[in-house]
């Protein structure tokens, strides 16, 4: 019994490992500056974690093959309580080690949400609510106009509620669908209407919650061109799975135009796009 | 301390009628059974939801008649609605949590041994002990309630007169919110959408009341092992399944009075339009606060607070679910093994250390919730050191097993299940606990894996360990070892065979408690592991159906068991199978040895109970007490 046992934990360890190392099944290929750092932190992480794995399974399977009661009569144990240089030893090692990573993986961290983005960011306001994503950009004059829930009217399509007689946003839009300038820092300024949402691009490696009653201001800049789809990953209720949206990420010439449209024509803009770039194909 | 004070104030006479001996017993082994069978009872119906879920998953949009006759609402035409599936979630989820994981394995296995392996005759406040128990039944009935009144329209629309949250007959199974129940969504009512009526308001009452039980019972553990041990039964003597139970209704009496207190705010909210957790300038289906008498005025409230007073319980709550696993392995490798406890002292400062730090990690699970980014680091930093004693314990117990003579019952291949899962799913925690990774990884199906794993398979292994292991001592009867054995290999592989696949796809970025993921074309590739996960679920809940026909047919059938038959040395051993009502048949134990003395060289057996007067016991790591 214990060599089989020994034997179905390490066909268990050696499937699991392989299913990881495959590369049938890997994160999508990032596209936002602060990605190789963080798959890198990831990377260092998870061969520690396999490693840990595979020789903790690979030690139990061992220890069960090996001291197997044999029913040899007068056969025993031997007889200890432990050792204590040992338990300092395993004890200083794992802590060193899982102590290290935990202040590694700070770096990433800190350098995305320590500060606020820097100067000449692209900044688009996004709105969640129940089932939708409302992304609102400042238009030519780079200031949004101003919003108040009291506004908000959904029936009238304005979602964000906006204050159309503040005279900077007249030349606001709203869209259901995020652009952003690639190689160019972006600030968004998240906030939510009813529950709580969450802003999710896996290729953007970056997930924030949106959070009603607070506007959270975060920053990231994605470096590569194309279409991606953006999904929101906190349960917001019943139609949670269907909030979907796409991020644009434009050049700088395509964005510049784009941002001086009014906001029909932007939005026109922006299904012409949404065709124009197709979706990554890992 | 005197034992002997307390013995007469506590001494019970036995019962005669049926009604106390078994239903309103305060006999703590009468009353740890029913506890088990509690759980027994909720995860059948955790384990069904379960199903229901990996069949709309890897079947979306597929008809099952057998769901529309069940749930006419729910799954109209056979097809399950997304409300529906999203109900399942939250039902599963709070079932398995609270009903299953933090009653069988504390109020279970806790009530029914530590008593007798402290050679106490019952529980420091029996009846206390019996409301705890009664009362976590309430909890579990109202819970089951909301499957009705959500699922009923008539009987839904009969309490939607008590106010706009009160409404129910969504056509679910419940309320829609996870186990986590996160506001504003579960404060806002009806507003918010399917699920979020009375289901939402049953679900809080039951938690409330769940709470309540939880801390009777914490303060019987605490005290009962306090002051009760008998003569001889130095705490450093005692079992380490005593030191997990001890240090677990530790956490429970600090951490659910946190969950009570959030949950009543919460329901002041749904019901009395308070503002605990709703800020103002919601605008929600449509409607702004404060203009329509469906949605009343709300202002000031703070979603984030329900996340830190939920978290702050919920924490602690999963080593609640696995510290008495952690302890009921250690107990039964050691006596598998023929060999004392490695590292007894450092198991005993490990268990502190988890309990210990479990209470400054909660906010691991609000990364990126919109709290301070500098707390996210402190949270970070000690999460990873949280893993230091839990691979201490990892490596006590390959020491534990090293120069053993192994005997595989079915018990011993659990302990070992369990700590091959608990490797599994804790390692996991390295990734998790680190802000930067959890960017990508929080809410993803790596969550799934990593808590399935650690706090629930690997909790329930524990559990299946612990009762392979006292069922002769509890019925007299064996379970039958080769059904327990079959049961055994399709579990582990099984479990495996659904969790892992799991993590690939949190790395590929699926998220959690998706109704579907035919909206996503970069979830496509992931089809295959998908229908792999269910068809392992589906054959691994088959495979628990041998468990059940086990417990069944060994009660009555099972091969008759001595008072210590598996050559084991604490208290629970010495009395007879099963053992009379109070425990030790009037005489209480005295001790004079460590727990695990098994292999110790020169003595008669290869065993030392701890009540064997005449054996010396060469003085080591792990008893220190007086020795006789």
């Amino acid at each position: 019994m214990g060599r089989v046992l020994a034997v179905i934990i390490w066909i268990i360890t050696l499937l699991s490992v392989l299913l990881f190392v495959s590369g049938k099944w890997w994160f999508p290929t990032a596209i936002s500056d602060h990605a190789p750092a963080l798959d890198r932190q990831f990377m260092i992480t998870i061969l520690v974690v396999g490693i840990s794995f595979t020789a903790a399974q690979i030690g139990l399977g061992w220890m069960v093959w090996k001291y197997r009661d044999t029913g040899k009569s007068g056969d025993r144990a031997v007889y200890t309580h432990g050792s204590n240089r040992l338990e300092v030893l395993w004890t200083v090692i794992t802590a060193f080690v899982f102590i290290a990573l935990g202040v590694m993986g700070q770096s990433v961290w800190a350098s995305l949400r320590l500060h606020d983005a820097p100067a000449g960011s692209y900044s688009v306001s996004v709105v969640a609510q129940q089932f939708q994503w409302n992304f609102h950009y400042a238009g030519r004059d780079n200031k949004f106009g101003r919003t108040d829930p009291q506004l908000i009217d959904d029936s009238a399509l304005n979602f964000v509620g906006l204050d159309s007689s503040d005279p900077s946003a007249a030349d606001d839009a709203v869209t259901a669908a995020l652009a952003i300038p690639v190689n160019r820092p972006v600030e968004l300024r998240l906030r939510a209407k009813d529950v709580i949402h969450n802003f999710w691009v896996p290729q953007l490696r970056f997930k924030q919650d949106l959070v009603p009653g607070m506007e959270i201001k975060v920053h990231f800049t994605a470096n590569k061109v194309g279409k991606y789809e953006l999904a929101c990953a906190e349960l917001c209720g019943q139609l949670h799975f269907k909030m979907k949206s796409y991020m644009l990420v434009l050049p700088e010439e395509e964005i510049q135009a784009l941002q001086v449209l009014p906001q029909e024509q932007f939005q026109a803009k922006m299904v012409e796009l949404l065709a124009k770039y197709p979706l990554p194909t890992n | 301390m005197s034992v002997e004070h307390h013995e007469g104030v506590h001494r019970h006479p036995a019962p005669t009628s049926f009604i106390r001996k078994y239903i309103f017993s305060v006999d703590h082994k009468v009353i740890g059974i029913q506890y088990i069978l509690l759980a027994l009872a909720a995860v059948l119906v955790g384990m069904f939801m379960s199903l229901l879920m990996r069949l709309n998953l890897s079947w979306p949009g597929t008809s099952w008649p057998i769901l529309e006759t069940l749930f006419p609402t729910g799954a109209p035409g056979g097809v399950m609605t997304p409300e529906f599936y999203l109900s399942l979630v939250t039902m599963h989820g709070t079932i398995m949590v609270f009903f299953v994981l933090t009653t069988a394995p504390q109020g279970g296995f806790g009530n029914y041994f530590l008593p007798i392996q402290i050679g106490a005759e019952d529980m420091a406040f029996p009846v206390l002990n019996m409301l705890s128990f009664w009362v976590t039944l309430a909890g579990f009935i109202v819970i089951l309630l909301a499957i009705f009144v959500e699922g009923n329209q008539a009987l839904g629309e009969t309490f939607a007169g008590l106010g706009p949250s009160f409404a129910g007959g969504s056509g679910t199974v419940g309320p829609i919110g996870g186990w986590t129940g996160y506001a504003p969504l579960s404060a806002l009512g009806k507003i918010a959408g399917p699920g979020q009526g009375a289901g939402m308001n049953l679900w809080v009452i039951s938690i409330a009341i769940f709470c309540v039980g939880s801390l009777l019972g914490a303060l019987n553990f605490i005290t009962t092992l306090l002051n009760m041990r008998t003569k001889g039964m130095t705490l450093m003597r005692m079992p380490l399944t005593c030191w997990a139970w001890f240090t677990t209704a530790v956490l429970a009496l600090l951490s659910f009075p946190v969950l009570l207190g959030g949950g009543i705010l919460l329901l002041l909210d749904r019901i009395a339009n308070t503002s605990f957790f709703i800020p103002s300038g919601l605008y929600v289906s449509g409607l702004l606060s404060g203009t329509n008498p469906n949605f009343p005025l709300h202002t000031g409230g703070s979603p984030i607070l329900w996340q830190h007073l939920f978290w702050f319980f919920g924490h602690p709550e999963v080593y609640i679910a696995i510290l008495p696993g952690m302890g009921a392995t250690s107990h039964i490798l050691a006596t598998f093994a023929r060999k004392p406890v490695f590292g007894y002292r450092a198991m005993v400062f490990a268990i502190f250390a988890i309990g210990l730090l479990g209470f400054f990690v909660w906010g691991h699970h609000m990364f990126i919730s919109g709290m301070s980014p500098y707390s996210a680091i402190a949270f970070s930093v000690l999460t990873l050191s949280i893993g230091v004693p839990s691979a201490v314990k990892t490596f006590n117990w390959l020491g534990t097993l090293w120069g053993g003579r192994i005997r595989f019952t079915t018990a011993m291949l659990f302990a070992l299940g369990f700590v091959s899962l608990f490797v599994a799913g804790g390692i996991t925690g390295l990734i998790l606990g680190q802000s930067s990774l959890d960017l990508p990884m929080h809410d993803t199906y790596i969550v799934t894996a990593h808590f399935h794993l650690v706090m629930g398979v690997a909790s329930i292994f524990g559990m299946f360990a612990a009762l392979y292991f006292w069922f002769p001592k509890m019925f007299g009867r064996f379970m039958s070892e080769s059904i327990g054995k079959i049961h055994f290999w399709l579990t582990f592989i099984g479990v495996y065979a659904i969790f892992v696949p799991m993590h690939i796809m949190g790395i590929v970025g699926m998220p959690r408690r998706f109704s579907s993921f035919q909206e996503y074309d970069f979830l496509r590739s992931l089809d295959p592991l998908v229908m792999l996960v269910t068809v392992a679920a589906v054959i691994t809940i088959g495979a628990q159906l041998l468990f059940y026909f086990n417990v069944v047919w060994s009660i009555f059938k099972g091969k008759k068991a001595d008072d210590n038959p598996w050559e084991a040395t604490t208290l629970e051993w010495i009395t007879p199978s099963p053992p009379p009502h109070d425990n030790f048949a009037g005489v209480l134990p005295t001790v004079y040895h460590g727990p695990y003395e098994y292999a110790v060289p020169g003595a008669p057996r290869d065993y030392v109970m701890q009540t064997d007067l005449d054996t010396e016991v060469p003085s080591g790591n792990g008893h220190n007490g007086h020795k006789h």
